[in-house]
């Protein structure tokens, strides 16, 4: 039976990685909200949003449900070896971004695509519901929200963090709904690479300690070796971003 | 239906970017199964290897995007 003992380590782990992980992924959600709100109207907007939230509910109770039928040894493999893939890939386009070999992501860039295409589609209909405005914002957050949802379930559902890695999120949507609301632009100051490179150290993190508990590996310090499988893969993707930077130089200019 | 397709392709993607990285997670995750459990290794090596895999697997990734980008731009 594996050990359900709660450490610092592992909650501040949880917290953080959902915090941070909710914050990029609520910006960008944002973003699309926002250009909705600004060119279709905050009718179509609000409703899309509050639609897509009601959604995201029903996965989470569904979620929470059939996790709790599962043994916590195939639990904690299956979430294991889906957050190294999903935090891997996370670190990996962030080292390719700050080699310069893809371009970062741009919110004010993202929201000028958004207005234009909500420009050119014309579908509003006075005192009715703008379907395609509501669909937009609905879109955005579904798919941005299933993200929190995973990221949520995959950090907390292993060692019973679940309502811990909950509130991290739930921060993270307060802090930028008030940042949101208080500038009325997308937030494109927020450093959404260098978020996205901790959060992708901190999920392969996990996965590794998660997928080894999983396979009943005793890992050395506990719950401690979390902090070390951190500093391991934060190392990695510093090294992995000088490599690729050397490999093409004009990616450095 | 294609807000449902366009759902289920962002559920895949999030976990499917590169599609190297994907199957060596995967083959990493396997090989450290087979060793723990059919050729009985310390478990302690197993993690190690596991650890060392997933590094390796992103290194190999971004060296392989890298050299792919400076083929293409040459």
């Amino acid at each position: 039976m594996v050990s359900l003992t709660l450490s610092w380590s592992t909650t501040a782990s949880a917290v953080s990685a959902a915090f941070l992980g909710s914050l990029v992924e609520v910006v960008e959600a944002f973003t699309i909200v926002l250009a909705v709100g600004t060119i279709r109207g905050w009718r179509p907007a609000i409703a899309g949003t509050a639609l897509g939230l009601l959604v995201l509910a029903a996965i989470v109770a569904l979620l929470g449900a059939a996790l709790d039928r599962l043994p916590i040894e195939w639990l904690q493999l299956a979430i294991g070896i889906l957050l190294i893939m999903f935090g891997l890939r996370w670190l990996r386009r962030a080292v390719l971004r700050y080699a310069g070999l893809i371009p970062l992501h741009d919110e004010n860039e993202v929201f000028g695509a958004a207005t234009a295409e909500l420009r050119t589609r014309t579908s509003r209909r006075r005192n009715r519901l703008d379907w395609i405005g509501a669909t937009t914002a609905f879109n955005a957050v579904l798919l941005e929200g299933i993200e929190i949802v995973f990221i949520v379930f995959a950090v907390g559902a292993g060692h019973g963090l679940i309502g811990a890695a909950a509130l991290g999120a739930a921060a993270a949507g307060v802090l930028v709904l008030a940042a949101g609301c208080a500038v009325h632009r997308p937030l494109a100051r927020v450093p959404e690479n260098a978020l996205k490179f901790c959060v992708g150290v901190l999920l392969s993190a996990f996965g590794v300690f998660w997928t080894g508990e999983g396979l009943g590996i005793p890992w050395p310090g506990g719950d401690w070796a979390l902090v070390g499988f951190t500093l391991v893969f934060l190392l990695a993707g510093v090294l992995a971003a000088r490599m690729a930077r050397r490999a093409i130089p004009e990616a450095v200019a | 239906m294609s807000l449902v397709r366009g759902t289920g392709k962002q559920i895949l993607g999030l976990f499917l970017d590169d599609d190297f990285l994907a199957l060596a997670t995967l083959i990493v995750v396997s090989a450290v199964t087979v060793l723990l459990k059919a050729f009985t290794v310390s478990p302690l090596a197993a993690g190690g290897a596991l650890l060392v895999g997933c590094v390796g697997a992103l290194f190999i990734s971004v060296w392989r995007t890298a050299h792919a980008m400076r083929a293409g731009e040459s």
